[in-house]
Order: structure tokens, then sequence, then C-alpha cells
């Protein structure tokens, strides 16, 4: 049976109506979304989509990545091949040989090359599946029998390649050969007159290999090859460092425990994950025993909208509760509280898609509209609406930590930086001392800085990552309201968390600050000549920086710490394992400080054992938080001898003491 | 069964101060906050409203401003929150308020329905007197059941009530025919968290006020002519200021034995 138009052509109409189908049945759904703006800045986001779709620059981020982007650019090259096969099924005239010698003769080359190329990686990745998966439940059906059509498409392509050169004559097939090394050599296996039939074999196993390809592609998680590339174009250009605000008007449920209530862009998020694990991999919860699994969280989207898809549209009730035990399709209540909003999914992900603000979301429900979270966190919200702070501490003592320093307030005009303390700055006992160190910095540089002492309240950083919006967007008006009124530009934040909330969070109030870190601030006055190092400190031994998730990855300040702790120490500190945007968490942010941790290995333990590998005597860090996990962690190793420091204590000690 | 609960604005007494010249204390700038046993008191009427769908009515005396207590109550679910104001009930003490109170719950009984239970905290915090809820049961012939940490039973068809009170060292198991007046104790429950749609609700609620137009109470019974209790003087007993010893976080050791020390001067270390 050769190349047949009439069998060939109604198939392949089947083929693309199951194809187009399949596409409008799932896309279709994508209008169930809320409004989302994501068109601005197109010439950026072109820009973006062919670095990181086209360009696969995430994807080769880890190593076998490589192998994925054989396959995809592969893929790419080969439509012209495919393309031309489909058309030459139902018109045979229409042929690539029809291309004159100097454009066919290189293409079939290049053809031929990739086509060895992508099979290698299809074993290959087909190989590791088998025996080291990315993550246990990766050996699905649904890669293997994908692996396993590129794989027929790619022996059938030789096959027929090779049956057509086993019938050429001398000069045909010195050609053929030359620019066909794979086919002409795999044509040496084929006897001239078992040729026709080979040929007719390898069409249609081709022909039917293509043709599921087309049938299956919008049903399997392979559709990641349509999303992902508008997923890229559609990213948040911006680092996905907080959430959206909400509008609290009577008569609204607040929050997401249905699919419908996430933006299109949530649900294009869930359509093209390609489940390669990799948020998985580097989450803490999940690393550490946690029910929360940032792939799965994606996958259960996925599932529950395509479940409950046909029931929205009509205006009906979801049948499968997005938040709940009901297994595939829901979202356990125990992970979405798992959550430290690190932010390493977001930074691992190929395809950017942005797993903290969903599960954010998702807090939001069960906080604003279900009042129902774990019980350490109501003392948490009432604190922090009653008295904005974490502990409930009457305000008026605020100012205890500088009872003994002469500080001014932040005056209207005349002062030039807000040192806004925050809340562990102010209360807590240890980081105390990191406030008075800045203190002391301050002075010293001789900069115009000053507190608003009792006035000063706190950002809201943990309710806002706690889904509780409602209280947050309270702070966060009674804040601004007090930044404009006093008319504060500059704010030096020693907390992550205030620092990205003043920073990112407070501009979708309408205010925009100067928001610098204090490692910044210290960095850039060394470097300007306002603190100037006579010598260094050895007081701190060997240190080793850990790196704040809020200001690492939410951020990207990574150099700033590490550069002033080379300064007061005179060495550059050692490097965790995992460090920088591949830094593991503390197990503090997201709210997680104020709860308790029962299930798995602790997050900090982890992280101190991690730094305890590089025998440091000091562990440095540069937020409250932190600080707080890593003395607590250290305690509990029974490694007392190891301090820890914030970045501003070092510096006082070398430049001060 | 209409169960009513009484609660007060109160400064949040953490962050109040005392005037020493005055000796008054300094609300300027102090934020209010609803007593904090009668959360406990507002909860346990919410929770006999879900088991037993009862209807639930808050009540306070105050100034307008309390408006604000009230709407907390309505977003936690109470269905009536009625603000007793009018400047004839200012001044009062705790006789004065039980009249004012007492007369309000008269009045819901005969506008609203059966009053079975009235729920007050235990006491204040910033008077510390639990006299108004005593005073209240006794003004409506009502049994009173002080301390409660437990309702241990409600049987409305035989309206009876058994009830856990928390005494120093002990429990005791009370068992009183409805109506009754609870005083309840921290223990009893956990106050729930408003949820974000009732609290939106609230806001815009409006809080039915009643004056003395509405009560028609006489004047000698209320407000400061209705007031035996005098306040002669309110201060802050002297304390001696604390002193900062060493420095604990460079020299713990140092700083330990200085306080050992110290306390050994003092006779103050059992050896
Ligand atoms: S933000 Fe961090 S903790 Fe949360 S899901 Fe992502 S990796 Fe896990
Ligand atoms: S969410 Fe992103 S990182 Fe996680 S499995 Fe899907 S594609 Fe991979």
């Amino acid at each position: 049976m050769t190349p047949n138009p009439t069998i060939f052509t109604p198939l392949l109409i089947a083929s693309l109506t199951i194809f187009a189908w399949g596409c409008w049945k799932r896309f279709s759904l994508l209008s169930l979304g809320k409004p989302e703006e994501r068109f601005d800045n197109v010439g950026t986001r072109i820009g973006e989509m062919l670095l990181y779709a086209f360009g696969q620059k995430r994807v080769l981020a880890k190593p076998f990545g490589i192998n994925h982007s054989i396959i995809f650019w592969s893929f790419l090259i080969l439509l012209i091949a495919n393309t031309e096969f489909l058309l030459h099924g139902v018109f045979p005239w229409i042929s690539l040989m029809k291309l004159p010698d100097g454009i066919l003769l290189p293409l079939l080359l290049i053809l031929d090359i990739v086509s060895l190329l992508a099979l290698t990686a299809v074993i290959i990745a087909a190989v590791r599946r088998v025996i080291s998966p990315p993550y246990p439940e990766a050996r699905t059906f649904d890669a293997f029998f994908i692996l396993s059509l590129i794989c027929i498409l790619m022996l059938a392509y030789f096959g027929i390649n090779a049956a057509k050169i086993s019938r050429m004559q001398e000069g045909a097939l010195v050609l053929a050969k030359t620019w066909m090394p794979v086919s002409g050599a795999a044509a040496g296996l084929i006897s001239p007159e078992s040729g026709a039939a080979v040929y007719s074999v390898a069409w249609w196993a081709h022909a039917f290999a293509l043709l599921a390809f087309i049938c299956y592609l919008p049903y399997s998680k392979h559709m990641h090859i349509m999303t992902a590339i508008p997923n890229c174009f559609f990213r948040r250009l911006e680092k996905p460092n907080t959430v959206p605000r909400e509008d609290f008007t009577v008569g609204k449920t607040f929050g997401v425990d249905r699919v419908d209530s996430y933006s299109w862009k949530d649900l294009l998020d869930s359509f093209s994950c390609t489940e390669c694990g990799r948020c998985q991999k580097v989450c803490p919860a999940s690393i550490t025993g946690k029910p929360l699994n940032p792939r799965a969280v994606v996958h259960d989207i996925k599932v529950n909208l395509l479940e409950n898809g046909a029931l929205l549209k009509k205006g009906s009730e979801p049948q499968i509760p997005l938040i709940g035990d009901q297994g595939e399709g829901s979202v356990s209540v125990e992970s979405i509280w798992g959550c430290t909003t690190c932010g390493a999914c977001m930074e691992a992900c190929p395809v950017f898609i942005e797993q903290m603000p969903k599960i954010i979301q998702m807090r939001r429900h069960l906080v604003e509209n279900e009042a129902e979270f774990p019980e350490e966190l109501l003392n948490l919200f009432e604190n922090m609406e009653g008295r904005s702070n974490p502990w409930g501490i009457a305000p008026s003592e605020r100012t205890k930590w500088c009872s003994q320093l002469q500080i001014k307030p932040f005056e209207k005009n005349t002062t030039e930086y807000l040192f806004y303390v925050g809340c562990a700055g102010s209360f807590d006992s240890r980081n105390k001392h990191v406030s008075v160190a800045m203190a002391q910095l301050l002075d010293k540089a001789g900069i115009s800085w000053g507190i608003l002492g009792k006035d000063e309240k706190c950002c809201g950083d943990s309710v806002r990552r706690l889904g509780n919006e409602f209280v947050f967007d309270k702070m966060a008006r009674e804040n601004v309201e007090i930044f404009k009124e006093r008319g504060v530009r500059k704010v030096i934040t020693q907390c992550p968390h205030c620092f990205s909330t003043l920073k990112n969070d407070y501009r979708q109030y309408g205010l925009e600050l100067e928001v610098i870190h204090h490692s910044e601030l210290l960095r850039n006055l060394v470097q300007d000549g306002y603190l100037k190092l006579d010598k260094t400190t050895s007081e701190m031994g060997d240190t080793v920086f850990h790196d704040s998730c809020y200001l690492g990855r939410h951020n990207d300040i990574y150099d700033a710490p590490r550069e002033l702790l080379q300064t007061a120490t005179g060495a550059a500190p050692k490097e965790m394992e995992r460090n920088r945007n591949n830094a593991f968490c503390c197990g503090a942010g997201g709210g997680r400080m104020w709860m308790e941790e029962h299930v798995g290995e602790r997050i900090n333990l982890t992280r101190v054992k991690e730094a305890l590998e590089e025998k440091p005597d000091t562990i440095c860090v540069a937020c409250p938080y932190c600080m707080t996990m890593f003395e607590d962690g250290l305690k509990d190793v029974n490694a007392a001898g190891v301090k820890v420091r914030d970045v501003a204590e070092v510096m006082a000690e070398a430049l001060l003491r | 069964m209409l169960i009513v609960v009484c609660i007060k604005q109160v400064p949040d007494t953490t962050q109040v101060q005392i005037d020493p010249v005055t000796n008054t204390l300094i609300r300027d700038g102090i934020p209010f906050i609803v007593n904090p046993y009668d959360t406990h008191a507002l909860e346990e009427a919410l929770r006999l409203k879900d088991r037993f769908g009862c209807k639930v009515a808050a009540i306070s005396m105050g100034p307008p401003n309390a408006e604000a207590t009230l709407k907390k109550a309505l977003a936690l679910g109470v269905d009536h929150a009625i603000l007793l104001s009018d400047r004839v009930f200012g001044g009062a003490d705790t006789l004065a308020t039980s009249n004012v109170l007492s007369a309000a719950i008269r009045k819901l009984q005969s506008d609203v329905g059966e009053v079975g239970l009235v729920l007050c905290g235990k006491q204040t915090i910033d008077g510390d007197t639990a006299q108004v809820g005593p005073g209240i049961a006794s003004r409506l012939n009502y049994q009173q059941l002080t301390l409660v940490d437990k309702i241990v039973e409600l049987d409305l068809a035989s309206r009876k009530i058994r009830v856990s009170r928390k005494l120093e060292g002990r429990h005791e198991i009370v068992e009183a025919p409805l109506p009754v007046m609870m005083t309840v104790v921290r223990e009893l429950n956990r106050p729930r968290y408003p949820k974000v749609p009732m609290r939106l609700a609230a806001a815009e609620a409006t809080v039915e006020v009643w004056n003395n137009q509405v009560l028609k109470l006489d004047e000698q019974k209320i407000g400061l002519k209705g007031s035996p209790t005098w306040v002669s003087k309110i201060f802050s007993p002297d304390r001696a200021s604390g002193e900062i010893l060493g420095d604990g976080y460079a020299d713990p050791d140092g700083t330990a034995e200085m306080l050992i020390e110290k306390l050994l001067a003092k006779d103050m270390l059992p050896i």
C-alpha cells in the first residue's frame, strides 16, 4: 500500500477534527477565568518569549534540560518535513523534492541529522524516565506513549528515505548517501526488491504515528507544546513577588475556592505545566515531607478545570471542590498552609508558572470567607489588627530598643532617610541588637535619618502572605497614609519582608518609595566613602552567608550582603551548596514564622545542617526571620559554638569595636 | 428563645496610663477593644445559635462611638445589636449600669421574644468589679451562674441548664432553671474570627440606638445620679524602676554571674 490520498485524506481530516475539538474544548475554558492585564509591553514580551520559549533559557538551567531542548528544536525543524509529509499525503504532487538542489540538499542533510539527534534524545529521555525519573510519579503512560510516538516517527522517517535510496541508481545514490548519511546507511539494510514494501510500511507507520500525535496532543500533558510558548509571552514581567489586590465590596466572595475565580492566566498556567517536577524538587515544603507539592497544585487546578469546566460554562456549581481532600483535582488544606512563599518554585519553572500567588489566593478564601485557619494564627491576626505587630505588644513599646540611644524622629522636609525598624527590630530581643548596630552605623556614616517611633506600624507582610488580605489592606492604607503625610521618600529597612512589602506591595496603593535594604545601603556607604574601615574583624571567624528569599529570589539582591561581609571580615563568605537564587528557605516566610511545623523534618533544621556542612564559625544573615530560624535551629542541633550574625552586626563589629 | 449578650467597649488597658496629676485614665489616642471576657460570652451565644437556632442580641451601654463594638458583634453573626446611649446614662456605676441593661433586656423580651439566657463576661478589664452581671440577674430575678467555664448541658424542652463554674482550685457543676444570667471566663471557648463578607455587611449596617426616651427610666436611678459609688482616687502603685545589668548578649555567662551575686546579696536565692 503506497501513499494513497483517498485513504489518507479522510484520516487526516478526522485527526485534525479531533485535534481542533480537543483544543477548542480546552482553550475555551480559559474564558471562565477572570480578566487580567497581560498585554502590556508587547515588545519586551516577544523578546522574553524568544529567549525563554524558543531559546529555552530556563530549560537549559538544569543539565538534563539540554535533552529537552534538542527535542524541542528538532521538533521545530522537523515541522518542515512533517508539514510536507501531510500535504504530500493529500496532494501527491507537493514535494520537497521539487526544490532546487541548492536548497534541497542542505535541507535534506539537516533533516537527516536532526532526526537522528531527536531519536537519540527521545531514547535517552525514555531510559532516564525508567532508571532515574525526575520524580517517582513521572513514569506515566502519557510520557512513554508520546516518547514512543516520536521514536516511531523518527524511525519511520529513516525507513521512508532508506527505502527510497535503496531503489536509486548510481548518480542519485551517491548524492543521496552524501546528503542523507543516516538514511543512506540504513538503506544498506534494505534489498532493492523489498524497497517498495519497506517504503509502504514506513510511510504508513509514519502517517499513523503523526496522526496519533496530532489527535493525542491536546488531551495530554504535551499540550504544553502549544501553551508553553504563549505562557512565556504572558508571564509577569516583574518578579512575581506580590499578589493582586482584592476589592472589598459588599456581596462579594473572597479568595479562590473554585477555578473560575482564578484569572485566565492562572488557568493558562495550569495548561502549560510540563510536569517536569523542577518546582517540587526545590520546594522546601515538598523536600521536608509536607503535603504541599507545587507541581501537584498546578496539576490539580488543571484537572479541576477540565472536570468542572462544562458545568461552570453552563453557570452550574462545580462538582469537584478545588479545596479539599478529594484527591486529584482538589488541593488539600494542609498543602495550602504549607507554603513559605519562598518563590523557589517560580524561579525554577521553565515556563514561568506562578504557583505562589495561586496558593495565597486559596488561603484568602479560607481566611476571609470561611475564617478557617490553623489556630496559632488567631492571635497573630488579632494582634496585627489591634496593635499592628505580631506579638500584640503595646505600640508604646516600639521605641524601647533605642531608649539608651539618641535617635531623632523623622521630620518632614528635613530628614532624608526614614529608618523603618520593623516589628522584629523593635520588639524581638535578639533583633534589637541589629537595630542598635544599624543606628550606630547610620550615625557613623553621618547621613540624615530618623524613625517614626511609636507611630511606626507593621508593614503587614505576614498577614498578606497568609491570605488575610482584608487586614493587610487596612494596614497598607494606614501606612501609605502615614508615609505620604510625613513626606517619606527614602526608606531603609533591615528586614527583607518590610523591604519587599514597602517596595513592591505598596506600589499597588500608589506609593512609590525608594526602599533600600540595609545590606545595600551599608555596601553603598562603604563604596562611597561614608563608612571607612581601617581594619577588618576577625571576631566572626569563617562565615557562611544565607540568602533570604525575600531579598534574593524575590528582589534579586545577592551581591550586596556578600560584598559587605568581604569588606568587614576581609574574606568572602563561604557558600552553601544551595545559594543565591537556588538558596533554600529558612522556613519562616509566608507567615510560617507564626505557625507550628508538625509534619516531616523542620525546614530550618534542614537549612542549619546545610550551613554546618561548610564548618562556619558564624552564619551570616540579612533578615530577622532567618536570624530566629537559625538561632533556634542551632540550639536544636547543639551547635552552640556557631554564632548567627546579621550583616549589620558584622559591619559594626569591624567598624565600631 | 432569645439570648442576650452584654458587651462593653473598653480601652485597651495594656496601653492605658494614668495621669499622675488628675488621677484619671489617659484615654486620648488609646484604641478601644471589646472587653475580652465579653468576646467569650458572645462566642458561646453564637455557638448556641448554631446548635439550637436561637436568636442572639448584643447590647452595650456606652457613648455613640461604642457602635464599633456592636458592629464587631454583628460581623460575628448576632441577629440584633442595640446601643444604649444617652447623656443621662453617663457616669454610671455598676448599679446604674445594671438598671439600664435590665431595662433593655425587658424591652427585648417584649419586642423580640422570650429571653432564656443573658451572658456577660465575668468582669470588665477597666472596672474589674464583676458586679454588673449579678446586678442584672437580681434586677430581672434570673438565676445567676457566675464564672462559667463550660455549659455541660442545655435542655430547652425542660428549660434547664447545667454548667461548670471555675472556682479557685475546683470546679462546681450547677444546674438551674431558665432564664439564667451567666458570667463567663476565658476557658469557656475560643472566640471565632469574623468572616470578611459579614464584616463588610456589618460595616454598612446601622446599629439601633435606644436612649432614655425609649427606655423611660427614672433619671434618679441611672447615670451619675443613680450611682452611689464614688471613685475618690486612681493611681498606679510606685514601683522601683529596674536597672540594666551587664550585657547578656555579648557576655551571657558574666551577666548571669552578676545577676546571681546580686540576688544572693539581697537574700533572694534559696540556698
Ligand atoms: S513558594 Fe516555596 S514553599 Fe511555596 S510552593 Fe513554591 S517552592 Fe514551595
Ligand atoms: S509547574 Fe513548572 S516547574 Fe512545576 S512541574 Fe510544571 S512546568 Fe515543571
